[in-house]
Parts: structure tokens; sequence; C-alpha cells
């Protein structure tokens, strides 16, 4: 019993990193911590792939017909490389957006940035408000 | 020539728009990175038309991308359910692009226009090649590419209003933890059937029917692809995301985005697991049932009070998803088939519905709400008819293209012994007059400042197309209802 739980304990990190990312990306009020949290969820992901596609004492694949042995799966490793890819462009993007948020709002925490739309929401109403008696005058 | 074409086509639906984003973002002109960019939605309609010409006769088409021949290479199938989404994308962005003309010079700065084209086509390629390809893991890379390009469209309306920031990034972040629980999903799938083939997945899953590995894995995709289709508890990010959008973008995501995650949704249910009949039904009766008619009653009440027109129309949008899941849980082959009838109409109605808005939206110069609609209905008669005409397809009027597909929705309903569903739809479309009539009302009846507006035929050109559709859909459907009564029949077979 102990033997397989811990046998496994590539799976084990993987789930406490997602459990780690996913918290942080729910929990977190702040836009940039979100983003960390992010790419700490993807990279899970990318360990569990590679977990996959290895197996104990396989060998890179690599065609050799006079030595017969196990290899490693190595799609997984391809596909992560894919997903690699997706992950820093998500994150790019994600970055300049939290950059042109702070040049806008002068925030990135969430609690801060309502509250300002909040505020504009009530002005505009105000404003629209004043014109609107100016204008049946 | 003409054989390399047709040969290719399932391919070259994608790659139309995919190329041209390269080069549309190397013209400074705005007028012609428009024309390049309306020649290649031209184009992509075209190719959907030629393929669904080519799907009349062949009905599958397995496409092997560069010859490496599937389950190893990437495989691309067209067949008869997956014409109808990829109808709906080409054409309604063919609008959309028409429509972009006048709105995109008037709300995004003359240096980024031509990025906007190119994330635009970038968008409709990632659309496309989702509905096309016959591999798990590329629908993935497909996924991100579409939602990718649309937070950046979206981003680009904080020229106006600095909240779309803040909807693109929630846009954004939800979207990307959607597609990543799709990918631990696909991981689990692979890990235990060691292929990522569409078709060669629905055979091997056949054998393991109990498996947790399996369940896991189903549970961790729909999930996934839920999220990107908006379905109610997961619809956060799109009512922001609408509303703030540039005009010509909200017009573009409204009609197709959630379309193309909703065709995924239903290939998966219906089609890659279609062997494990137990987990699906599961699935149907006990978690799609119940949010969609959620979603079909909060979508409506929350647009009934909201404010702000695109949020409302937004919110409507989560209430209509809701009616095209629902048609998938209720999982009968009449029942599927309304609800790719109600897809297809409900892209035209909320098309033309966001046309209509954003083009009163363009003459006002401000957000519309529904306080400073009044009056606009007499300076611009034009739209007003359009939008009216759109909204009574909304509410499913007889005459109309929402009619037929609220008919075969409660047909279905009740040929399937679920009276109380058929009920409760009657009673969503019902409340959904609510908030269309407010907005008629003020738009006509309430006194207004004076504006001469002068419709301009660049705008109203593209609503007149979709309007037109709305109503001849309505009056001759049978080209919308056969296509989905053989998409539904190729889903689910003859089993049920």
């Amino acid at each position: 019993m102990i033997s397989s739980t811990i046998g496994i304990w590539n799976y084990w990190i993987v789930f406490c990193l997602m459990m780690i990312g996913l918290f942080l990306v729910i929990g977190r009020k702040n836009f940039l911590k979100k983003i960390v949290g992010l790419t700490i969820f993807q990279t899970s992901v990318f360990l569990l792939y590679i977990t996959f596609g290895k197996i104990k004492g396989g060998t890179p694949p690599i065609l050799n017909e006079s030595i017969d042995s196990i290899y490693s799966n190595p799609l997984p490793h391809v596909l992560i490389l894919t997903a690699i890819v997706v992950g820093v462009a998500t994150t790019a993007l994600g970055l300049s957006l939290v950059l042109k948020i702070n040049k806008e709002y002068g925030s990135i925490e969430e609690d801060d940035i309502s509250a300002q739309d909040l505020v504009d929401y009530h002005d505009d109403i105000e404003t629209r408000k004043s014109v609107d008696l100016k204008f049946k005058q | 020539m003409i054989d390399i074409l047709t040969k290719n086509l399932p391919i070259l639906v994608v790659l139309c728009p995919l190329i041209t984003s390269l080069f549309v973002v190397l013209i400074p002109n705005i007028f012609f990175s428009w024309i390049l960019t309306t020649l290649s939605t031209f184009l992509t309609f075209l190719f959907s038309i030629l393929l669904y010409q080519e799907i009349q006769i062949q009905s599958h088409i397995s496409y092997a991308l560069g010859k490496w021949m599937p389950p190893i290479g990437i495989e691309y199938i067209i067949d008869k359910v997956a014409i109808i989404p990829i109808i709906i994308i080409s054409g309604i962005s063919f609008i959309a692009t028409i429509f972009a003309y006048k709105m995109i010079p008037d709300e995004i700065e003359k240096k980024s226009i031509s990025k906007v084209y190119s994330l635009w086509l970038l968008a409709i390629a990632g659309l496309l090649g989702l509905v096309t390809t016959g591999d798990a893991f590329n629908l993935f890379v497909f996924l991100e590419i579409s939602s990718l390009a649309s937070v950046a469209l979206v981003a680009m309306g904080a020229q106006k209003d600095k909240q779309a920031l803040v909807a693109a990034y929630n846009y954004l972040i939800i979207g990307a933890v959607g597609a990543t629980l799709y990918v631990i999903g696909v991981g689990l799938l692979y890990g235990i059937t060691g292929t990522l083939n569409m078709e060669d997945l629905t055979n091997r899953i056949s054998d393991l029917n109990n498996n947790k590995a399996l369940i896991a894995g189903f549970g961790f995709m729909i999930i996934g692809i839920m999220v990107k289709a908006a379905l109610f508890p997961l619809h956060i990010w799109l009512p922001r995301a609408y509303a703030y959008a540039p005009s010509a973008v909200s017009v573009l995501l409204a009609a197709t985005a959630t379309k193309a995650s909703l065709y995924i949704l239903a290939r998966i249910l219906f089609s890659v697991f279609e062997n494990s009949e137990n987990l699906i039904n599961n699935t149907l009766l006990y978690v799609i049932l119940p949010l969609s008619i959620i979603a079909m009653f909060a979508g409506t009440i929350m647009a009934i009070y909201e404010k702000d027109i695109k949020r409302l129309l937004a919110h409507s949008s989560v209430a209509q998803i809701g009616y095209i899941t629902l048609a998938f849980a209720i999982g009968t082959k009449a029942s599927i088939a309304a609800g790719f009838i109600h897809m297809f109409n409900h892209a035209m109605i909320k098309g033309g519905l966001f046309i209509a808005i954003t083009s009163l939206g363009f003459f006002i110069q401000k957000r519309v709400t529904i306080n400073n609609l009044s009056g606009l209905g007499r300076a611009m008669p034009i739209t007003f008819f359009c939008f009216v005409l759109c909204s009574l397809s909304l509410a499913g009027l007889p005459l109309t293209a929402g009619f037929i597909s609220k008919l075969y929705l409660i047909k279905a309903t009740i040929s399937s012994d679920a009276i109380w569903i058929a009920i409760l739809i009657l009673i969503s479309s019902a409340l959904s007059v609510v908030y269309l009539w407010k907005m008629i009302e003020v738009m006509w009846m309430r006194e207004g400042r004076k504006i001469v507006v002068k419709e301009n035929p660049t705008i109203y050109i593209s609503l007149i197309i979709i309007t037109f559709f709305n109503v001849y859909f309505g009056l001759d459907a049978s080209l919308v209802v056969n296509g989905s009564f053989e998409a539904a029949e190729k889903l689910i077979g003859d089993l049920k």
C-alpha cells in the first residue's frame, strides 16, 4: 500500500502543483498573482504528460535494429512542446494586459479596480441626470 | 486544378484566413487591409459552400494532413455535422467583416487597425480549425488560437472604455483554465488508450467502460469545453467580454465563438464517447439538463434587469446557449436536430441584434444604454426595422427563423414525453419578450432628443443581409432542418 502510494510520487507532485495553481487563480485578488497561479497550473499538466511518457529503464526512442530495448514514448513530450508554446503565449498576453490595466487604473488589485468601475458607473448616472435636467429646462 | 482544389478543401477552409492574417498585418493602409480581409473571408465562405456541396455527394471526408495517414497523423474530418458550424462561422464572419468597414476605424486608432484585422482572421481560422479537426490535441491548439486572438480583440475595446481590459483579462484567465482542464482530460484519455485521433478513441474506449481514468478524463474534457461554450455557471466571462469589445468584434464573437464550442460539446458527448452510454446518459440527465434549464432562466432574468444593451444581449446569449444544450441533453434524434437548428438560427439572430445595437452606438457615439435609446427608432428607421425583425425572431414569432427552432425544440420535448420542459421553454421565451419589448418601446414610443441621423449603407447593408436570412429561413427552413436532421442522424445513428 505504502510503496504503491510512494511509487507514484510524481503524480502526487503533479496533483499538489495543480491544486496550488488553481487555488492561486481562484483565491488571489492580485492580477499578477493569478497569472503566476495559471502558469503553475499549466506546468503541472506538462509534468503529468511527461510522466505518462516515461517508462522505468526506458531508452530514448532511437531506431536501432541491433538492440531490442524498451523505449519511452516520445509523443507526450512533443505534445507538451506545443503546450509550452501555447502557455508562453497565454502568459505573455496576460502580462501585457496586466501592464495596460496598471497604466489605466493605477492598480492591479481586483477590489480597487471594481471599486473604480463602480465609481465611474455612478458618475455616469449622475452626469446623465444633470444633463437630462438641463435638457428639460 | 479544380481537382486539387476540391481534394484540399478541408484544409483550405482553415488555411485561407490563417495565411492572410500574416499578410494583413504588413499592410499599413486601412482600406486595403479591409479589402484583403473581406476577400479572405469571402474565399473562406466560398470554400465552405463548395465543401457543403462535396458533403452532399460524399457524406464523410477524411483529410490526412501532410499525407500522414490517420490515426498516426492529424486527421481533418468533415461530415454532415461539422458542415453546420463551418457554414455558420464562415458566413457570419464574412458579414461581420463587411460591417467592420466603418466600425473598426471608428473605435480603434489608425496604426493598430491592420493588427486588428490580422487578429480577426486568426480568430476565424482558430474557430474553423476547431470544428474541422479530428485530433483531440490539435483541437486544443485551435481552441487556444481562437481564444487568444479573441482576448486580444476584446482588449482593443480599451480605447473606448477601459473596462475592456478587465473583461479581456477575465476572459483570458477563465478561458486558459478551461483549455488546460481540457488538456488534462485529453492526457488521461491518451494515457489509457494511446491515441489522440477521435475516431480511434471511440473504438478503443468501448472496451473500458468502467475505467476510473476514462470517467475522470471525460469529466475534465466536458468541463473545459463547457467553459468555452459558456454554459450557465461557467458563463461569467461572457457578458463583460461581449459588452466591452469593439462593436464589430462583439458581432463576430457573439455569433460564432460559442457555436464552435457547442459543436465540440456535441461531438464529445455523442460521437467520441458513444460507446459508454451509461456515462453519457448520466451526464446529460444530471449535469447538462439542470444547468441548461437554470441557464435559460438566469440569462433571461439577468437580461430583464440589465440597463446596458450590449450586456443585455450577452445575457440573452447565455439563455439561448441554454436552449441549445437543453436540446442536446434530451438526447433524442429530433432534439439534437433542434439543437443544431437553433445553433444556426441563433447565430443569425444574435449577429443581427448586435449589428443593429452597435450601429445605433456608432451614431450616438456613447455606450448604448436603455436611457439613451429613446427616440432612436424614428431617427434610424432602417436599423430599427431590422432590429425589430431580429427581436421577433429571438422571441420566436411565426415567419421568422426563431420560430422554426422553437417549434422543433418543443416538438422534440413533447415527443420524448417531457411536457414540463416544453412548458419551461415557453415560459422562458415569454420572459424574453419582456426585455425585447423594453428596448422597442423606448426606441419607438418615447420622445427623445431630436437627433438627425443619416443612415449609412456601408453599415446597414450587412444588417439587411442578416435580417433577410432571418426571415428567409423562417419562411423556408427546409435547408436548415434537413441538414440538422442529417447531422443528428450521423451523430447518434439509429440507436435511439
